[in-house]
């Protein structure tokens, strides 16, 4: 066979892929594969029945609930593993609210949550509107400064409004590293609860005071798909906004995925145990990428320079597409994401990006994973000013 | 809003509009203002950063006469 004239030849770049979208997934910790081996064989059973395997897959849940607690710095009863971590988000933002349905069905979030988070916002208030209990009621959405970091003042101020069922702020932002004063936003807030989305950042940070519950995702840290945390603190009224089940734990529903959970409870374990290491690691090779992003011309970085996330980072080319940036970037072996419209199957900009004000095109998420290593931080640094003065040259720039 | 040049980006996926608008800013004289009109409703958010980028001054939206979003920039550099 002859090679067909016009196809591009080999890439250049690194000689396997380079995966750097941590922030969508981290690949599985080693410690989560060895355990979920161990547990695919072992916790099969139902923990709620009475037989022997059944008291293994229930005495690994157990285990499995004990260690995330530990990780996290909660109360055992506090934990409850949910299918993912949009269900957790699902489930402890709606649940706040469910408890609070008569005094309304409002949630004030700030404008650059996840999207999981806004969906549930908007389903409160249409269960609302369907009760007949307050037709026509909208999240608030709170808007954040140039850096991501949303507005404190007019967040509480919201939160002191008429109608109000629960706060939703998240730990850190998912796409551009942002950290939110979520200690200081809890001490301020005045009986209204505090959900947490903490899904960006458990395991890499502990997890801030002042929620009332929380939410995390194990494949974010090097965990499995398919197992996600919902925390609710003690003391705190939540009440199921779904149908009931009768399982392990009155909080969740469906048969409890037991290898996920104690692998995502290992996997955070060896997590949170290098996280210090880890950081100071990822922050430092996080750093040189903002400072060597930022010397392409007509490049900015976004994002909170100093309270941020230590493994992420996102920036935006002006004059270049989105899409052509990703598909070129993967085309030399470099897997990011992207906030542009166009890399969106709702060819809408990014919402976060949109809230912050920053140019939403050309837009490129790096995050790195555990074993990313500073030569292949070097490669991607060598290929990007090529990539984007190919893609500006394309377009007829100068 | 008056303008001194309009820029016709209906149907233009971005970043099209604001290379558009990068390219015909210097058609203008100091001072004179560019019509960005755009269906893409990411030209909301980038006309006002590539403004903010380049030290232009962002005057606002309004529309065109079918309705479709027109965003004003003034050329001050």
């Amino acid at each position: 066979m002859t090679k067909a004239s016009g196809t591009p030849g080999p890439a250049p770049g690194p000689v396997s892929p380079v995966y750097l979208d941590s922030a969508s997934s981290e690949p599985l910790h080693p410690a989560a594969r060895e355990v979920l081996l161990a547990a695919l064989d072992q916790g099969y059973a139902d923990p709620r029945r009475l037989h022997g395997p059944a008291r293994s897959a229930r005495l690994l849940l157990d285990n499995a609930r004990e260690v995330v607690a530990g990780c996290l710095g909660v109360r055992r009863d506090e934990v409850t593993f949910t299918s993912s971590g949009t269900e957790a988000v699902h489930r402890g933002l709606l649940g706040l609210a469910e408890a609070r349905a008569r005094t309304g069905g409002t949630v004030v979030a700030s404008a650059v949550e996840h999207s999981s988070v806004l969906h549930a916002a908007g389903w409160a208030a249409e269960r609302t509107a369907r009760r007949g209990a307050g037709q026509g009621v909208q999240p608030v959405l709170v808007p954040v400064d140039r850096l991501g970091r949303v507005d404190v003042d007019a967040l509480t101020a919201a939160a002191s409004g008429d109608g109000i069922a629960a706060v939703a702020v998240q730990a850190a932002n998912h796409e551009v590293g942002t950290l939110q004063p979520v200690a200081e936003i809890g001490e301020r807030l005045d009986g209204v609860p505090l959900f947490v989305d903490a899904c960006a950042s458990a395991g890499r940070l502990p997890l801030p005071a002042g929620w009332s519950a929380a939410a995390a995702s194990a494949h974010k840290w090097g965990g499995p798909a398919g197992a996600g945390v919902l925390l609710v603190r003690k003391g705190v009224r939540w009440t199921n906004p779904f149908p009931g089940d009768d399982r392990v734990d009155e909080r969740s529903s469906g048969f409890e995925n037991v290898p996920a959970a104690l692998a995502a409870a290992a996997a955070l374990q060896a997590v949170v145990a290098e996280r210090d290491e880890l950081a100071v690691h990822q922050a430092t090779l996080v750093d040189r990428i903002r400072r060597r992003v930022a010397e392409i011309p007509d490049v900015e970085v976004v994002g909170d320079p100093e309270a941020r996330l230590p493994h992420l980072v996102t920036f935006s080319c002006l004059y270049v597409d989105g899409e052509a940036l990703v598909t070129e970037l993967d085309r030399r072996g470099f897997g990011v994401a992207s906030g542009s419209a166009c890399t969106a199957s709702t060819l809408e900009p990014s919402h976060v990006l949109s809230a912050m004000g920053v140019l939403t095109h050309g837009n490129v998420r790096v995050s790195l994973t555990r074993d990313t290593t500073e030569a292949e931080v070097e490669a991607f640094l060598a290929a990007l000013p090529e990539v984007v003065r190919g893609i500006r040259a394309e377009a007829g720039l100068p | 809003m008056t303008a001194d040049l309009e820029l016709d980006c209906r149907g233009m996926l971005c970043p099209m509009p604001v290379i558009e608008l990068g390219r015909h800013l210097a058609d203008v004289p100091l001072g004179g203002t560019v019509a960005v009109i755009a269906t893409d409703v990411a030209a909301r958010v980038d006309v006002p950063a590539w403004c903010r980028l380049r030290g232009q001054e962002y005057v606002g939206e309004d529309a065109a006469d079918d309705g479709t979003p027109r965003y004003v920039v003034r050329r001050v550099t």
